[in-house]
């Protein structure tokens, strides 16, 4: 059965009282409220094709091939923001080996795969809506990283700042854009890195790309520097480590200013402002904006209190506001786990477990999960973090199991071989 | 339909009487499948360096998270990581990968190292590591098929000493020279 306009748009009236269909004006005009996909049996829409998104698509098929899994993505390809600092660093050409496509993924599987960008959802008829029509489902996940905050900083326009100013947090036609500005910088200019306050996507992420535009700079342009306007008190993942990298390969590189939040940025000059007071300029600069949920579990109005992040059950992952909507990765509130590539794999897998269960009329079972993140100090040592992670049934939240979590005791070569083979490894989870 | 309803109405329920309050331990799946992140889905290894884990004998993934728990084998992250679970789940683990179709890997090998290391496999290792490397005897790997990257660095360990091996094994192994040990890791990954 086909929904009609019409027929579809009476349907949502109806459900208007309990939920709220979602950014209903950007559907185009060209019939696309019509069911794109009519749903015959059991179906689990999947919205976002990264790190959390296509291990659930995978995993729910893996353990019930009854269910229909539609897996959603913009678009036709995925950059691994894991990584991609080594490219900008120049340890990569391109960034090919960071980039998976779907179609191995889909044809192993039986994924049903939908390029659609996706505009709204309607909890209460279970319908998402995406610019080539509409679905409906009986689970949805979504996954959809992060976006930026970007109204907290003065002077941040999203469509033309990124294009003088790379944020380069979403991998991709930025990280490339970010590094050819590092090429082209003249020796003796300065690289300005700005770091928002915690909790923004990968906890080491911003010391990691200093590392390695440091290593950049002292092999190319001895004369520059980067300093670092950490909005954080302190450095906020692999401190010590971090640290005495910094000093061992990057003395009178690296120059970290600690409590130096950026509120303004001026794109023509190069300039941002910390406080509204200090200017500080460069002839690159990498500012990375404050962050909350990706736009689609916004506007759907799976944001808890904080208006940035999602809250969701611990243990399905199920949205504490809307029921049968689900929500992993960056973009979720997962207690103790950090905002990681593994982390949203380990949840994918425990949320696809427990919709499975849910579907089937099943018992629940108990999150478990890891997760190992991988930092480049140099061009050969690399240093890591670890966590196992439970639930903690009484405060019905995630915790780490004592013990698990720590570093690296030093910046170590081997840790670096493993890391090039947990990229390896991750990335073709998610694509086979 | 009326199944599918009462399915539903089941599924409804456990959700209403909060999930993570009325749940199961995690299952084998659940525990196993965190793994994979690194180990590959289902524990088929595609990184040199991590070994896979699909169709490796039970016992000897628990006696190697023991050991990683005790320290007494070394590591990188699975010292901490194996401090997450308790011996029954090391069994949980242990029997879900060794379940799995045993995997095995695709890579290149030296053609000359792997005949030299058939030889000295036959005249060193070939009393514990039986059926080159496919069987297990006692509590020994299943090593046929598996990485190189990952063989030379667990006989690294062995050679410099950093993990402790029984008498017989460093007779064997300590008058090894690097070349030797880098020929039968590549026998080992070469037996289908």
């Amino acid at each position: 059965m086909t929904i009609d306009r019409r027929s579809f748009l009476k349907m949502t009236a109806g459900a208007g009282a309990a939920g709220v269909l979602y950014g209903c004006a950007s559907t185009g005009p060209s019939g696309s409220t019509a069911d794109v996909m009519p749903k015959t049996g059991r179906r689990v829409v999947v919205v976002g094709g990264g790190y959390g998104g296509t291990i659930a698509a995978k995993y729910i098929r893996m353990m019930d091939k009854n269910i229909e899994v539609v897996l959603v993505e913009r678009n036709d390809h995925f950059v691994s923001c894991p990584f991609s600092n080594l490219y900008i660093g120049g340890l990569m050409k391109d960034l090919s080996p960071l980039t998976i496509r779907y179609d191995k993924l889909a044809a192993n599987h039986g994924i049903k795969l939908l390029q659609a960008e996706v505009t709204g959802v309607d909890a209460a008829s279970r319908t998402v809506v995406t610019s080539k029509g509409t679905l409906k489902y009986d689970h949805l996940v979504l996954s959809p990283g992060i976006d930026f905050r970007t109204e907290e900083v003065k002077g941040y326009d999203i469509a033309t700042t990124p294009e003088v100013i790379p944020h380069a947090w979403k991998a991709g036609p930025q990280t490339v854009l970010l590094r050819k500005q590092l090429e082209a910088m003249p020796d003796g200019g300065n690289v300005v890195l700005s770091i928002p306050l915690a909790p923004f996507r990968c906890p080491p992420g911003p010391y990691e790309r200093t590392s390695m535009i440091a290593m950049f700079l002292k092999q190319h342009k001895p004369k520059s520097k980067i300093i670092v306007l950490d909005a954080n008190p302190d450095i906020v993942s692999k401190k010590g480590l971090f640290l005495k990298g910094w000093k061992k390969h990057y003395e009178g590189i690296v120059d970290y200013r600690p409590a130096k939040k950026v509120t303004e940025v001026d794109a023509r000059s190069k300039t941002v402002l910390v406080e509204g007071l200090e200017d500080v300029r460069g002839a690159v600069v990498n500012l990375i904006p404050p962050q909350r949920a990706g736009q689609i579990a916004v506007a759907a109005g799976l944001v808890g209190a904080d208006k940035n992040w999602c809250p969701v059950n611990p243990t399905t992952f199920e949205s504490t506001i809307h029921k049968g909507i689900h929500v992993i990765g960056d973009a979720c509130v997962a207690g103790a786990m950090p905002k990681s590539g593994y982390s949203a794999n380990s949840e994918a897998k425990a949320c696809a477990t427990n919709i499975v269960n849910m579907m089937n009329g099943r018992e629940i079972v108990d999150f478990s999960g890891i997760n190992t993140c991988y930092s480049f100090l140099s061009a050969k040592e690399a240093v890591e973090v670890t966590g196992v992670y439970k639930v903690d049934k009484e405060k019905n939240t995630i915790i780490a199991v004592p013990g698990t979590v720590g570093v690296s005791p030093d910046l170590s070569e081997l840790e670096a071989i493993y890391a090039e083979s947990w990229l390896k490894n991750i990335l073709i989870e998610m694509s086979t | 339909m009326r199944i599918k309803a009462i399915q539903w109405a089941l599924s409804a329920a456990v959700l209403a009487m909060s999930a993570s309050a009325f749940s199961a331990p995690p299952t084998p799946a659940m525990l196993s499948n965190a793994c994979a992140g690194c180990h590959g889905t289902h524990g088929e290894s595609a990184g040199p360096s991590m070994p896979a884990l699909a169709g490796q004998s039970k016992i000897s993934i628990v006696e190697s998270m023991k050991g990683f728990k005790s320290g007494e084998r070394p590591s990188t992250v699975m010292g901490r990581l194996s401090k997450g679970y308790s011996d029954a789940e090391f069994e949980a683990m242990g029997e879900f990968f060794s379940r799995q179709k045993p995997f095995t890997t695709s890579q290149t090998l030296d053609r000359a190292k792997v005949a030299k290391g058939a030889e000295l496999h036959e005249k060193n290792c070939a009393r514990c590591h039986v059926e080159n490397g496919k069987e297990i005897k006692d509590n020994s790997p299943v090593m046929a098929g598996q990485w190189v990257k990952y063989l030379e660095i667990q006989m690294a360990d062995y050679h410099s000493g950093k993990r402790k091996m029984f008498d017989r094994k460093a007779e064997r192994m300590k008058p090894l020279s690097q070349s030797d040990l880098d020929a039968i890791a590549h026998f080992y990954a070469s037996v289908k």
